[in-house]
């Protein structure tokens, strides 16, 4: 079985480049790292915040603070990964706001040992995307992502869906690389368990769920 | 190789983060045990469904309407005076 493959990102040296460009005032090039990662910005929100307009707030505010602390960035990570962390906690502080109720921290959710364990079995489909319409399927993914606790669910979002190292993703979020592993472990289990009640092989033209 | 073992070392499996001895043998487990076999497969489908799936993505006239107001505010925030270092 082949190993996963991280999604591709430009090379650091040309990113690098617009960043002192943009330390020194040039704002074209600002804009082009807002270009650049904008779109992950808004995934990585959005997952965060599950909600469309704190989402977009997350973006500008995200850039804006970048922008103001440009300064203060060291040139030790990446910039996309400084953005990222920059990111993660305005998007964590809206949670928070929505949910005043629950304590929102990316270090709740990692006492219980057995949520993750395997409970579903069954082989899936060898299709398993084409079982549903475009819709069915997106809102399928959406729930299950949105069940996840959110520590669980920035972890997954970072290394799965952006592709982010785990060195990054430790770096991004204030975590040690044992404690990104367990996570992503334990969100890659449970998403895999509850997706499994979709897209299980099911016998031949019952078409029930 | 135990299940647990195995589990244990799944998402290092998958990344490909697996010295050649450790990816042995967990490969001469996954040989005979059919359920670890089936939830290693599974996730690493659930990994490229989400890798694949564009949930969220960001429409371009939203896309154009932020870029806008970024750069926008990037501009008053110069203009109203230079940020502390």
């Amino acid at each position: 079985m082949s190993a996963i493959q991280p999604n591709v990102q430009p090379p650091v040296s040309e990113e690098l480049e617009l960043v002192r460009r943009a330390k020194r005032g040039d704002d074209s090039a600002f804009e082009e790292l807002v270009r650049r990662y904008d779109r992950n910005v808004f995934r990585i929100a959005q997952h965060i915040t599950q909600n469309r307009e704190d989402a977009e707030d997350v973006v500008q505010d995200a850039f804006l603070k970048a922008y103001g602390n440009l300064a203060q960035f060291q040139e030790q990570s990446k910039f996309y990964t400084w953005l990222v962390r920059i990111a993660v906690n305005e998007a964590l502080m809206r949670l928070r706001r929505r949910r005043p109720e629950r304590m929102v921290s990316l270090d709740e959710d990692v006492k219980t040992e057995d949520d993750s364990l395997p409970r579903e079995v069954a082989d899936w489909s060898p299709n398993p995307e084409q079982m549903y319409n475009q819709a069915e399927l997106r809102d399928i993914l959406t729930r299950t992502v949105q069940g996840l606790p959110p520590g669980f669910r920035t972890v997954f979002v970072l290394r799965d869906v952006e592709g982010l190292s785990t060195e990054e993703t430790a770096q991004a979020l204030d975590l040690s690389i044992p404690a990104v592993k367990s996570r992503l472990l334990r969100a890659r289990l449970q998403l895999r368990d509850r997706l499994s009640r979709y897209f299980q092989k099911r016998a031949s033209g019952d078409g029930n769920t | 190789m135990k299940c647990t073992e195995f589990l244990n070392e799944l998402t290092n499996y998958l990344d490909g983060a697996l010295d050649d001895r450790t990816k042995s043998e967990l490969e001469d487990h996954l040989a005979w045990c059919h359920n670890c076999y089936v939830v290693c497969d599974t996730t690493r489908k659930t990994i490229e469904i989400y890798r694949n799936s564009e949930l969220y993505e960001l429409p371009n006239d939203l896309r154009g309407r932020l870029q806008s107001a970024i750069m926008a505010k990037c501009t008053a925030q110069k203009k109203s005076g230079p940020q502390k270092v």
